[in-house]
């Protein structure tokens, strides 16, 4: 039994059909992180991103509740902002107990890669504590860091640099199915 | 697909002294590395004569290799071939020094190639034109694939005599190759040799990889992938390529690998909870050990060339600074004291220096210090240059360097660590993370 409609569900297992056709996953919009599982060979399985409307749907998550949060250069602490985003990711993910959750930090390119990594792991686990504080089960949850490579915005200017800076919550069917 | 066992079969079998006699009385031609101003030596180099078996075009190549691999340290310049008033006609004709003196070659090279049944045979002798002295002649012999080794091995020894100092061109750089625009990157690993050419792919880009690093005698390369979906460690050996994670604590992520010099220990970053701290590793048995412990962020460990110590980066002053503690941990001192967050620190092969990069007002630098941190001096300034790495004499280290914006591609350079001769090495695709080997047996 699945728990999302038929039609919507794609699941790539360990990136190799992402390999085959890696554009599929670009078209989600804002959703786009939710593919960078496949893509990238996360060994986690890629679930379509269903209708916006539906509000059980990974797409309502991310474009509706807001699947992101930003930081401030060579921080990882939240801001007020932030911490409302991850408010509404907290409550709606106890009520989607169907997903599990993987919370990517990022980085922008002004930082060394190493130290990078090692940035966009605190933020990601800053966003995941946040989470736990307001009742997500840590069992649903893991934490990666892209440091700075996998940017979203290219340009050298800090319009792109603020994007980049960034802990996401990607989701995908798994947990508590 | 066997790189370094082609290497080897391809490699120089045989090295044999064909003479080497300083006459006395006359100052040998010398460049010393450690001036602050050096003109470039002018030298020639005579066409290589073929030999049984081998064709005009082969003994050519390896003449220009050799010419191209001197030139190519700044510190020599070639008098072109146009210029020679001489013709070498037979290796072991007597030189007419005069002629070679009226077009102020302070240097000759002459030599010679020849190929028995796909066995090469590269022989070259070095003349001090002023002097009219032989100062040196070796042989060569290899299989034909490997007549650019032989080449770089010949300019190793003409480096060497006129430096005093070992070469590094008969050396191989594993790196990051890149493709795809900023936002869809592809990485591969592959190595080449230092200066561009046989280049290998090691890996295919389906996974994100990282930052590899040789072992000390380069039959082993560590690097970090995310195979796994999450940063981790791997061990590949170079011979057949085979690769296996190193052993890892769940839920924990681990990256920025080095080798300890007598290659049984890698030292790393491991990540637990948001927090990143330093550990070292048994290879074999895959004991580890916590070698910091601190809420700020440890990494980017290199150990000195003698295994007593280790330098890596910490932000626990507030802003990233370069740290040397024992290679059993413990208290750590802090070297680096400019402005700027300063990272990536590498100890140099000859212990003297460490290089690292540096970020200050909006602008990268690769930089180096005395391991005390003294003496600090820029090498080059642009909007992103990183990890550098030592050529396996301690003289010029190669790093990345990548451009701003939607068309910025990352590029290898190179510069002597007198801050001269930076200059791009020439790679097919886009490329990151250099991590040059020691010099090949």
């Amino acid at each position: 039994m699945s728990l999302l409609p038929k039609a919507l569900l794609v699941v790539a297992a360990f990136g190799l059909a992402a390999c085959q056709n890696p554009d599929r996953y670009g078209a989600g919009g804002a959703g786009g992180a939710g593919g960078n599982g496949g893509m990238y060979g996360s060994g986690v399985g890629t679930t379509g991103l269903g209708d916006p409307n539906d509000p059980k749907s990974i797409a309502y998550f991310n474009q509706r509740v807001g699947d992101r949060v930003h930081f401030a250069v060579d921080q990882s602490t939240l801001s007020p902002e932030s911490r409302t985003t991850l408010q509404g990711q907290a409550q709606w993910l106890q009520g989607n107990p169907q997903y599990a959750i993987i919370i990517e930090g990022h980085a922008d390119e002004q930082g060394t890669r190493e130290y990078n990594l090692a940035l966009g792991a605190r933020r990601a686990s800053a966003a995941q504590d946040f989470l736990i504080s307001q009742g997500v089960q840590p069992s649903r949850m893991r934490t990666v860091s892209y440091g700075k490579e996998r940017p979203i915005a290219v340009c050298a200017e800090e319009a792109c640099f603020a994007q980049n800076r960034r802990a996401v919550t990607v989701l995908s069917a798994g947990a508590g199915s | 697909m066997k790189m370094f066992k082609t290497m080897a079969s391809a490699a120089v079998m045989a090295v044999a002294l064909i003479g080497g006699y300083v006459a006395p009385g006359f100052a040998a031609p010398r460049i010393v590395l450690d001036n602050p101003v050096i003109e470039p030596m002018p030298f020639a180099i005579a066409d290589f004569i073929p030999e049984g078996g081998a064709s005009a075009e082969a003994a050519k190549n390896v003449t220009r290799v050799i010419a191209a691999d001197l030139t190519g340290t700044g510190l020599f310049r070639e008098i072109p071939s146009s210029a020679h008033i001489a013709r070498v006609t037979s290796f072991d004709a007597p030189v007419s020094y005069p002629d070679w003196q009226a077009i102020n070659a302070q240097v000759l090279i002459t030599g010679a190639v020849s190929n028995a049944g796909g066995r090469l045979v590269v022989k070259f002798r070095v003349y001090d034109v002023f002097s009219g002295a032989e100062l040196d002649g070796l042989q060569f012999a290899g299989t034909s694939q490997g007549w650019r080794r032989m080449a770089h091995k010949a300019a190793d020894a003409v480096y060497s005599r006129i430096t005093g100092e070992s070469g590094y061109f008969d050396s191989r750089v594993v790196f990051v190759s890149e493709t795809g625009p900023k936002d869809k990157r592809a990485k591969r690993l592959a190595v080449m040799d230092y200066d561009g050419a046989n280049v290998q792919y090691l890996t295919d880009s389906a996974s994100i990889v990282l930052a590899p690093r040789f072992s000390p005698t380069g039959d082993r390369i560590l690097f970090t992938s995310y195979k796994s979906g999450f940063p981790r460690i791997y061990l590949m050996n170079v011979g057949d390529l085979s690769t296996r994670a190193l052993q890892e604590a769940p839920g924990t992520m681990t990256f920025a690998p080095r080798f300890s010099p007598d290659g049984r220990t890698v030292v790393f970053s491991l990540e637990r909870g948001g927090n990143t701290d330093i550990y070292s590793m048994d290879i074999a048995g895959g004991s580890m050990r916590q070698l910091t412990n601190a809420p700020s962020i440890e990494t980017a460990p290199s150990f000195s060339p003698d295994g007593s110590k280790i330098v890596f980066e910490s932000d626990r002053s507030g802003g990233q600074q370069i740290y040397v503690m024992s290679a059993a941990g413990g208290e750590a001192t802090r070297i680096s004291g400019g402005d700027g967050r300063y990272g990536t620190p590498v100890w140099s092969p000859r212990g003297d220096l460490i290089a690292f990069t540096k970020q200050n007002a909006g602008r990268f630098h690769i930089g180096v210090m005395r391991t005390d941190g003294s003496e600090e001096r820029l090498l080059t300034a642009s909007y992103l240059d990183e990890g550098p790495s030592w050529a396996p004499n301690g003289r010029v280290v190669m790093f990345m360097r990548e451009g701003a914006g939607a068309g910025g591609q990352s590029a290898l350079y190179s510069v002597d660590i007198t801050g001269r001769n930076l200059k791009q090495v020439k790679t097919e695709t886009a490329a990151s993370d250099p991590a040059w080997s020691p010099l090949l047996p």
